[in-house]
């Protein structure tokens, strides 16, 4: 008895498993890789570099790159679970990117320029939630003005220059941070993971996750049980626009240099496929932050696998539409109701078998 | 029964303010346009000249036509973002089958086609998969981009004496000593005005377009009304990608080469001209006139902002609080009116 | 006339004098009815919602040139069958034969095709469109070039003048004019389709006793000139002056069809609720009234608390310890008292005083802060929050009056949860299932839960036991008694006059968005009693 018993929680665990969506997420990043293993020998191979004092190889530049999609991903799921979005992140990115090289040429001390690329970028995010939250705006039309204004801002900011801080003395601490490395490994993707992390406890060691779950799910229910669905939407946005700043910070302190045109460009849109990926859905509601950030592997690790499989790496933006159709198409109604049908008209003719036997 | 034939007292109807509220946007628009005009020609003197006037209607003729396109989805609450990778896609088409010597018509054609089948895609995705428009024309876009510049990255040009010369080639009305005093236009003006017309037939003169406007005030009513709401989704959605390739070819005639990068940015100023011209952003309200109007401010803020000697840069920036700035207004102006 | 023992500290209003309206002599006399041919037969119909019979073998007929009522609580079936006549819903069983012809509704073109069109409450029209465009859309007058828009509106005209809105210029926008115009211009456009069949769908609950006269009157121009029209209205005095005959539902059952002049109004309330005339006098009162002590001052005094459009002003007084309960037909007011109790609408008047210090309730929050809880009569939608745990929507309302950065540690949650998991039984036992998918009773029992969590001194419990099975529904009857033994202050809402009447000390009772009068519970209060003050009092708007 006890014996079946245990066998069927281990079952359970199994099946909890397998059908949660991370596992499917794991898996899909597992097959990524062996399928750019198979076509680049050398692409597990991991060397030590004792110039940079940390690991090397290509799983270790696509961590590296994944850092900034942790960042964006994450502000994007908490948006998106209140039923809202968030199009400015790419623009933010920028914004911050070029507040932080513009500060370093003009002889900032770099922490003070960190500091002020992430104020910029939770202003600007304080300024979407205040339209979505307190004027009522439609979130994708403000966050789209935001992300027509934020470049505007970034070419502002440098006067239309791409601003090049990598000849500035004293500008180590943020060059570490985008390629720096902690106990071998990529700096930013550790200080990414641990944001999460931090994110994660946020959410879910006090009430704030199941309050903004609570107003992306029910927010005239979630009002009535005392909740003030406003501060909740101006909150998420805030908070994505300072991990937008942090995104933005990764992405041009690789290189030192902000790039107005190119810096965050198409990333929203990669932020919203990690969420999505992630299984949280653009309706809103419960989120997944592990999820989300699994999915924000993947979508490093997609762009990898594009550029060792030799495509034009102008094809991405194209596959990631089609990523996003595909799946949004499968969490349709109509495909749901449909697989369902098949289901139970497959159980129906399995009993009418079973009937017939 | 007697009392049967009793007819109801009489109530003086009472005219609210409403609709002249709704107005309001529309009449900043238009006092902005001519204050924008006074303004340049005090201060620089070319702003009422025929030629500034006949450059400003043939370098945006493009912008007119998304006007027009993307006040069909705006009126019904929703939005197509693809405008301007529709714009792109086509261009970077059209010029390369150009250059592999097809004839110019036939050009024309595959893209307006190319664009009307992404029309086809985005309206699939919204009406029949349930997609939120902003989700599914963000989609479209990036579809579009992509494959864009999967086909070419490089700037392309136009081979010598291609048929798209016709549409560009400007005809002198007013012929003055100086050109910056002539009055001039070309087939592209043409255009874009004869889509303004049909814009404006489509919505007032169609049950369609009526049918478009009850959408925008309220879905669930058109539909227990038994209007034909799909059928007014998808000509939406394939006009206004359509709409898109034709602006495309404008475009491209007029400046004879593109990019796969052409049009980063059009759908914000397509949006900015339609909420300027005074169309309601969450649906319901505004005309296709009001769009064109729209882009015609959309078009002098260039001009102004380099006259001024306000760097390029600004201009994003003044776009978007220009936006930010009316669909605010909207929104005060509607609550204002449901209030009463 | 009722006379009510006097009570030092309550405000007694009485009953006013008998309800004199002459009633309109009907179309048709004893059952000549059945001598016409039925534009409409519906027979069996029955319609399924994952695990609930929404409709369960109902019959309905309508004849040409009658006003026909359909009549029934909320939760009845009303708006299900409306929904299958116009084609919203797919019925799963039983037939729909519109004029001798079997029909397949596919949706609502094809009801309207068929001749039947539909005036919601919520006036389904267009507000940004004009008058004249809303009664032509989709059949507007065709020229040379699209739409003439100047026969359209000349068609306009004319349909609103047969409305009796000669008066309107088509062109003006449609928000500009009354809800009561609106509704028939709504009418108009049935017109214009040439309806056969009229659906009024509480058409009269926002409008005042004039513009229902107005629509009246034009409702006897079109039903004498062929048309059946079916009307819904909670407004008992407005049944008997218009229509010809009813049909009563219940608990989506049909339960009878009868000739309104023949139906006495506490025979048809009692088939509406479900119990006989006689049953409803020899259910009395079977709880001892809590005795307030002089001076005792209540939790809750409020003077003149109201909404414009929602409940004219209200007096209140409720005690630690007492039921109160809120009577009256749906529409009639007690569900808006009761949310501006809470704060869930913000109040336009009055002064609202709790344990003797002056407050202003003006939103939910401030509601629980100060000790005042509200179960709302709309579970899905303003009440579970559907994809959460059970535990967490039973924690959600106490975490939101702690704040959001101050967790309930683990283990307090966990005895909370615990606590009121096992005092109101809820089945399964699992927390940490998702509350959709518990049954209605068990999800009222958390939500009940979730409020207790809160210590409320006032708790109001809207419709708790609607919709929830025999079992669930003693439970929290009993928990509601259980509650005010312990002090609490309890405002029991509901549509159920036989448990409002066991239940409660004292009995408040509204009709048509006015408190009509307070009822002390005694030995010789029956539901009778609520009844006869509903039929008898006449409200002016």
């Amino acid at each position: 008895m006890a014996d079946k018993k245990q066998a069927e929680e281990k079952n359970n665990i199994f099946k909890k498993l397998l059908s949660s969506n991370i596992t499917v997420e794991v898996i899909a990043l597992i097959l990524l890789v062996l399928l750019c293993t198979a076509f680049d020998h050398a692409f597990l191979a991991l060397s030590w570099n004792d110039n940079t004092g940390g690991l090397a190889g290509p799983l270790i530049t696509m961590l590296q790159e994944s850092a900034r999609y942790l960042m964006i991903a994450t502000g994007m799921t908490l948006v998106i679970s209140t039923a809202g979005i968030d199009l400015s992140v790419g623009s933010v990115m920028a914004v911050a990117g070029a507040a932080a090289m513009q500060a370093l040429t003009n002889g900032t001390n770099v922490w003070l320029a960190i500091l002020l690329a992430l104020v910029i970028g939770l202003a600007v995010g304080c300024v979407n939630g205040a339209l979505v939250a307190f004027l009522g705006l439609q979130p994708f039309i403000t966050t789209l003005i935001m992300m027509l204004a934020g470049r505007g801002l970034a070419k502002v900011i440098t006067s239309g220059e791409n601003t090049d801080a990598s000849a500035v003395a004293g500008n180590e601490p943020l060059k570490w941070m985008a390629n720096g490395f902690i106990l071998g490994i990529p700096a930013n993707f550790v200080i990414a993971v641990v944001i999460v992390i931090l994110v994660g406890l946020l959410c879910r060691k006090t009430a704030m996750g199941m309050f903004i779950e609570a107003v992306g799910i029910n927010p005239e229910a979630s009002r009535m049980t005392g909740i003030k669905p406003k501060q909740i939407l101006f909150l998420v946005y805030a908070i994505s626009g300072f991990l937008a700043a942090i995104a933005g910070l990764f992405a041009t302190a690789s290189v030192m240099r902000v790039d107005v045109v190119k810096t965050g460009q198409d990333l929203e849109m990669y932020a919203i496929l990690a969420v999505v990926i992630g299984g949280t859905s653009l309706l809103g509601g419960k989120f997944s932050l592990a999820g989300s950030a699994v999915g924000a592997v993947i979508i490093a690790m997609i762009r990898k696998t594009i550029i060792t499989l030799g495509i034009d790496s102008a094809a991405t933006p194209a596959f990631f539409a089609v990523v996003v159709i595909v799946i949004c198409v499968m969490q349709a109604p109509k495909v749901r109701n449909l697989s369902a049908e098949l289901k139970r008209k497959r159980a129906l003719k399995s009993s009418e078998k079973a009937v017939a036997a | 029964m007697t009392n049967a034939t009793a007819t109801p007292a009489k109530k003086a109807v009472k005219k609210t303010r409403r609709i002249d509220a709704q107005m309001i946007p529309t009449i900043a628009a238009v006092v902005i346009f001519i204050l924008m005009m006074i303004m340049g020609q005090a201060l620089f003197g070319t702003y009422l000249r025929l030629g500034f006037i006949s450059t400003l209607f043939i370098d945006h003729a493009y912008l007119i036509i998304l006007a027009v396109a993307m006040t069909l989805p705006i009126l019904t609450g929703g939005i197509d973002l693809s405008v301007g990778a529709i714009v792109a896609i086509t261009a970077v088409i059209g010029i390369k089958m150009a250059n592999a010597g097809v004839p110019a018509f036939v050009v024309m054609i595959v893209m307006l086609l190319i664009g009307a089948v992404f029309g086809v895609l985005a309206a699939t995705l919204i009406e029949e998969f349930n997609m939120q428009p902003f989700i599914a024309t963000l989609s479209t876009m990036f579809l579009a981009r992509g494959i864009a510049s999967i086909i070419s990255t490089d700037s392309l040009t136009f081979p010598d004496n291609n048929n798209f010369d016709v549409l560009s080639k400007s005809i002198t009305i007013i012929d003055q000593p100086k050109l910056s005093h002539d009055l001039y236009f070309n087939l592209g003006v043409v255009i874009a005005l004869v889509v303004l017309v049909f814009g404006y037939i489509l919505l007032h003169h169609t049950r369609i377009g009526r049918t478009i406007y009850a959408i925008g005030g309220s879905r669930s009513s058109a539909e227990l009304m038994g209007l034909p709401v799909k059928r007014a989704q998808f000509t939406i959605y394939i006009t206004s990608a359509t709409l898109a390739a034709l602006a495309s070819i404008v475009y491209i005639a007029n400046l004879g080469s593109a990019k796969n990068t052409v049009g980063v940015g059009w759908e914000l100023d397509a949006v900015a001209s339609v909420v300027i011209g005074g169309t309601i952003i969450t649906g319901g309200f505004g005309y296709v006139l009001g769009s064109a109007l729209g882009a015609l401010v959309r078009s002098i803020i260039d001009p102004l902002t380099s006259d001024f000697g306000v760097p390029a840069e600004w201009t994003t920036i003044v776009v978007g609080l220009m936006i930010l700035a009316f669909v605010v207004l909207q929104r005060v102006v509607t609550a204002v009116g449901s209030k009463k | 006339m009722m006379v009510y023992e006097e009570r030092s500290s309550y405000t007694i209003i009485h009953v006013r004098p008998k309800y004199h309206k002459t009633v309109t002599i009907p179309l048709f006399k004893g059952n000549e009815m059945t001598d016409k041919t039925p534009i409409v037969v519906m027979k069996g119909i029955t319609i399924e919602f994952p695990g609930v019979k929404a409709l369960d073998g109902v019959d309905l007929t309508l004849y040409p040139g009658e006003v026909h009522a359909l009549m029934g609580e909320n939760g009845a079936g009303k708006s299900t069958m409306i929904k299958a006549l116009t084609g919203v819903y797919k019925i799963d069983a039983g037939t729909i034969t519109v004029e001798g012809k079997p029909q397949q509704f596919n949706g609502t073109l094809d009801a309207q095709n068929a001749g039947i069109a539909t005036v919601y409450q919520e006036v389904n029209l267009c507000t940004n469109l004009s008058v004249g465009e809303n009664v032509m859309l989709g059949h507007e007058k065709r020229g040379p070039f699209g739409i003439d828009w100047k026969k359209t509106h000349e068609a306009a005209k004319t349909y609103l003048k047969q409305m009796g809105l000669e008066h309107i210029d088509p062109h003006t926008p449609l928000s500009s004019i009354s809800i009561a115009m609106q509704q028939l211009v709504a009418i108009a456009r049935a017109m214009v389709i040439n309806a056969k069949v009229l659906i009024l769908d509480e058409p009269t609950s926002s409008l005042d006793a004039n513009e229902v006269q107005d629509l009246f009157a034009i409702m006897r121009k079109v039903r004498d000139s062929g048309v059946a029209i079916l009307f819904v209205s909670h407004f008992l005095d407005q049944i008997y002056e218009i229509t010809d005959r009813l049909t009563v539902l219940r608990n989506g059952k049909f339960i009878k069809e009868v000739m309104t002049k023949d139906t006495p109004r506490d025979e048809l309330i009692g088939m509406m609720i479900g119990k006989s005339a006689e049953e409803l006098s020899q259910i009395g009162a079977k709880k001892a009234r809590r005795a307030i002590e002089p001076g005792e001052k209540p939790i809750v005094d409020v003077k003149g608390l109201g909404k414009k459009g929602t409940i004219n002003p209200v007096d209140l007084d409720i005690y630690a310890g007492e039921v109160v309960g809120f009577a009256g037909l749906l529409g009639s007011g007690r569900t808006e008292l009761g949310r501006l109790l809470y704060g869930a609408d913000k109040p336009d008047s009055g002064e609202y005083t709790l344990n003797g210090k002056q407050v202003s309730i003006n939103d939910p929050a401030t509601a629980l802060k100060n000790k005042i809880a509200y179960s709302t009569e709309n579970r899905r939608d303003e009440g579970i929050i559907g994809d959460l745990t059970v535990r967490q929507n039973i924690l959600i309302a106490l975490q939101a009056t702690r704040g959001m950065f101050k967790p309930i540690p683990k283990k307090e949650a966990d005895a909370i949860v615990d606590k009121y998991m096992k005092e109101m039984n809820v089945r399964p036992a699992d927390p940490d299932r998702p509350i959709k998918n518990l049954s209605g009773g068990n999800q009222q029992k958390v939500l009940i839960g979730r409020w207790l969590a809160t210590h409320p001194e006032l708790l109001i419990l809207d419709e708790p036991t609607r919709g929830i099975d025999i079992g669930a529904k003693a439970e929290i009857q009993q928990v509601v008694l259980d509650l005010a033994s312990k002090g609490m202050g309890v405002v029991f809402i509901s549509s159920e006059l036989e448990e409002v009447v066991r239940l409660s000390d004292d009995i408040e009772v509204l009709k048509d968005r006015h408190k009509i009068a307070e009822i002390e519970n005694g030995d010789t209060v029956s539901q009778s009693t609520i009844v006869e003050t509903i039929a008898n009092t006449n409200v002016k708007n």
